[in-house]
């Protein structure tokens, strides 16, 4: 099928576009100079923005803890509920959202691409079996990596290349696409009720920090040329007075070179790692000192990680971190232990805008993206589920849009923000083309997917979303309800070149690529691995080997990345 | 006030989900568009018209409305659910879920009614002249924040965990009760003048529960002594009453228990 969009105002942020008047022509799934189908479909599209999809980074939509979210949670499915349709499966769930829905909602946002962020790899099958039953975007999961018996062993002797080797295997047995860490070190100390707060907290029977954890990841990163860098979730998440470690992990990768045009280190839901105070009763926000360290540095990217007020659920393979939250608030609590790999935690949350706490929480998250001067450095996410349901992202791009809305808001909330955050001072609006690079161009770039996604050069997958907004009339600073609006549901959504969401309903079901990553490394190195492997596999699992690597067969449209070292 | 009366007929032998038989739903109505009112019979949707023969007049104002039911509705769910005022009076047995989420107005039913009756309650008056099933009263299902506002009261007997996660409000059990009354309670009050099943307010860290009957507490709830002439939010017991603290095994509980000695 062939489709011509025209008269859009077109923000592509790759490309420098900024709001010019274009036309742009669509033919077998891909975005091309000239048709050569003369019956091409014509969309008119003028007086309308159109925009690369939406590319996700870090959103919990599938793996052991959303899972166990939705189990645990039918209150929270009793909240939202989407009936089917003839096309449309039936959904349910407000921040645990069945998986099909998961897709469906994406798509009605404009989102094309969704990465889910924490796959241990013993539940790499589950992770798979479920993401093969969320349609409509392409999608792919990083591997878990944090308490990870062999890579600690091997970092440890200090042996980085059979280390990449075991990464690179595990990446192929998992079928993920890039290595997560979630409070490095700490995770495996929970298994013996401990944790490692600061970067030189030793791991239990480990002998290693998770400054060493951090630093040797990041090297095997760049030894497999991963298009993507280290995802990490900071160690000391969600406490009082973390900001001094987050600033002590930024510094980590310096020296270390990549063979990609990329940063080193992405830091998730940085805003959850930027408090000051000594306790919640005198939380405040470090922002400031948290976004002058990134503007300093061009190998650290960071996802912001807002809060939205309301009634969430926190799912995290940070297992101390949602034990300690649980303690606060005294609801229910799910833990669990993922033998020899890791050990999550789940536990609902109500962020209240009477309290505090979450008052200065949500500045934070506003403040970041405000402060931190090159927008490509910084991108959307409210760690679906933990700060907030990803279908809250329109009203966090209107925040930043307006001033107004920030500051109706902040009349609304309890007073301690105005004391104990910068947000009130801060005039910085955000306009179309940033909102482009903060949801789209920016993630692409930092998942070293630019070649293809993010943009709507041509030779890249025909992924767009066009919202019913005209930039030459609308006033964004006083019509970010109209914003809020508009970004909730897409005017247009194609996918690979189909039109599969028409004013903000699905027209049209389509199974996105899953995209994983096949490393090569040096074949002696490899044997030796394989041979630990098979040792420790006999010695320690419950399953055996065979049973463990996923198959393509898990995959919808398989898509494969090949790296050389 | 106006009468509505509801006579069932060919009812199914299947559940039959009928939150639309409430005053909200009926308010400004004319006996044409109640008939046609939605109501789902297992994946079918049908209408209320199907299953029961309604006559009579129907008010303009939610509170001017009375709804009868002239009959057995055993296996009718959801009846008055969500409901902010009026009336309804069940003639006969009635299903689950009734007067679920209710905000206010009057609910009476004759005979007895299924589980999960009142759940997440927020006002209103809810009589029951029979017995009541279990989970009355109570949160949905994994929900913290139960019962919140308004009074049942229920003649007979009623099942497990009444009042369950109960914040508020005052469940009044004329008969017995089965275990678990008042689980995970934080705030309210529940009487029950006959016995009471064993483990009455595990868990709960607020709220009064006065059992003036029989009953096996905890070992995590503490004796604090005998206390009599109990005056209670306007209701008077004799006692004497041993009253417990607890449960301990929660943080920072103030939860109070009295049983007749």
């Amino acid at each position: 099928m062939s489709i011509i969009l025209k008269n859009g105002f077109v923000f592509d942020p790759i490309n420098g576009i900024k709001g010019d008047k274009s036309t742009i022509f669509i033919e077998d799934g891909l975005i091309v100079e000239n048709l050569k189908n003369k019956n091409a479909k014509v969309v008119d599209v003028s007086n309308k923005i159109i925009m690369p999809g939406g590319l996700e980074i870090h959103s919990h939509v599938a793996g052991g803890k959303p899972n166990i979210g939705r189990a645990f949670r039918p209150e929270d499915h009793e909240r939202f509920v989407m009936p089917k349709t003839n096309i449309t499966r039936s959904g349910s769930g407000y921040s645990t959202p069945s998986t099909f829905m998961t897709g469906y909602l994406y798509s009605m946002m404009g989102y094309t691409t969704v990465f889910t962020p924490a796959m241990p790899p013993l539940m790499a099958r589950h992770t798979h079996e479920e993401l093969y039953d969320l349609p409509m975007v392409d999608k792919g999961g990083y591997t878990l990596c944090d308490g990870n018996w062999f890579i600690l062993k091997y970092l440890r002797e200090g042996d980085i290349e059979k280390c990449a080797a075991y990464v690179s295997w595990l990446l192929k047995a998992t079928k993920g696409f890039a290595i997560k860490l979630t409070n490095p070190g700490g995770s495996e100390a929970w298994a013996w009720g401990r944790n490692c707060r600061n970067l030189d907290d030793e791991v239990p029977h480990f002998k290693i920090t998770p400054r060493e954890i951090i630093e040797g990841m990041v090297e095997v990163n760049e030894k497999l040329a991963l298009p993507h860098s280290v995802h990490l979730h900071a160690n000391n998440l969600g406490r009082p007075g973390n900001y001094t470690t987050t600033l002590d992990t930024l510094k980590i990768p310096k020296g270390i070179k990549s063979p990609r045009h990329r940063q080193t280190l992405h830091i998730t839901h940085i805003q959850f790692n930027s408090y000051g105070g000594d306790s919640w009763n005198t939380l405040e926000s470090k922002s400031d000192k948290i976004a002058n360290a990134i503007n300093k540095l061009d190998n650290i990217t960071v996802d912001t990680g807002n809060i939205v007020f309301g009634d969430t659920t926190t799912m995290s393979a940070d297992g101390p971190l949602e034990y300690y939250l649980q303690s606060i608030t005294g609801l229910k609590w799910a833990n669990r232990n993922v033998e020899l790999e890791t050990s999550p935690g789940v536990t609902p949350m109500v962020y209240s805008p009477k309290m505090a706490t979450t008052s200065i929480q949500w500045a934070i998250g506003l403040e970041l993206p405000l402060l931190i001067k090159d927008p490509w450095k910084v991108f959307l996410a409210t760690d679906h589920p933990n700060g907030g349901p990803f279908t809250k992202y329109p009203e966090i791009i209107a925040s930043l849009m307006s001033s107004k809305f920030r500051n109706q808001t902040l009349s609304e909330v309890n007073k301690a923000v105005h004391k104990r955050s910068i947000l009130p001072t801060l005039e910085r609006e955000y306009d179309f083309y940033d909102v482009a690079i903060f949801t789209r161009a920016g993630q692409a770039k930092a998942f070293g997917l630019d070649k293809n996604k993010g943009h709507l050069g041509v030779g890249a997958h025909a992924d767009i979303a066009v919202y019913d907004l005209n930039p030459d009339k609308i006033d964004p600073n006083n019509e970010y309800k109209l914003i809020k609006d508009k970004f909730s549901l897409a005017y247009l959504t194609i996918k690979d070149g189909k039109i599969v969401v028409r004013d903000g309903k699905i027209t049209k079901v389509i199974d996105g690529r899953t995209y994983w990553i096949d490393s090569s490394t040096p074949k002696n190195i490899e044997k030796e691995v394989y041979k630990d492997i098979d040792y420790y596999f006999k010695r320690y699992y419950s399953i055996n080997l065979a049973n463990y690597p996923v198959s393509e067969d898990y995959l919808t449209r398989p898509t494969v990345l090949k790296t050389n070292t | 006030m106006k009468e509505i009366v509801l006579i069932p007929e060919e009812l199914p032998t299947i559940g039959l989900e009928a939150d639309t038989i409430s005053p909200d739903f009926f308010a400004n109505k004319k006996i044409n568009e109640i008939n046609n009112l939605v109501v789902f019979c297992g994946n079918e949707k049908l209408t209320l018209g199907d299953f029961f023969n309604i006559k009579g007049s129907v008010g303009q104002r939610i509170s001017d409305i009375k709804i009868i039911i002239a009959g057995d509705v055993s296996l009718v769910k959801r009846i008055g659910q969500g409901m902010s005022g009026g009336e309804i009076l069940i003639k006969g047995n009635a299903g689950m879920y009734v007067g679920a989420e209710m905000k206010g107005g009057t609910i009476v039913v004759e005979g007895d009614i299924g589980s999960f009756s009142g759940q997440r309650m927020r006002g209103g008056q809810f009589i029951i002249k029979g017995n009541a099933g279990n989970y009355l009263g109570a949160s949905y299902r994994g929900d913290w924040r139960g019962m919140r506002g308004g009074e049942i009261t229920v003649d007979g007997n009623v099942g497990s965990e009444t009042g369950e996660f109960m914040v508020g409000g005052k469940i009044h059990i004329k008969g017995n009760c089965g275990p678990f009354i008042g689980i995970h309670m934080t705030k309210g009050l529940i009487i029950i003048e006959g016995d009471a099943d064993k483990r009455v307010g595990a868990q709960m860290v607020g709220g009064t529960i006065l059992v003036n009957g029989k009953t096996e507490m905890l070992p995590s709830f503490k004796l604090e002594g005998d206390e009599s002439n109990l005056n209670i939010n306007g209701a008077k017991f004799n006692g004497p009453f041993l009253k417990f603290k607890g449960d301990m095994a929660e943080m920072h509980s103030k939860g109070t228990v009295y049983v007749r000695k």
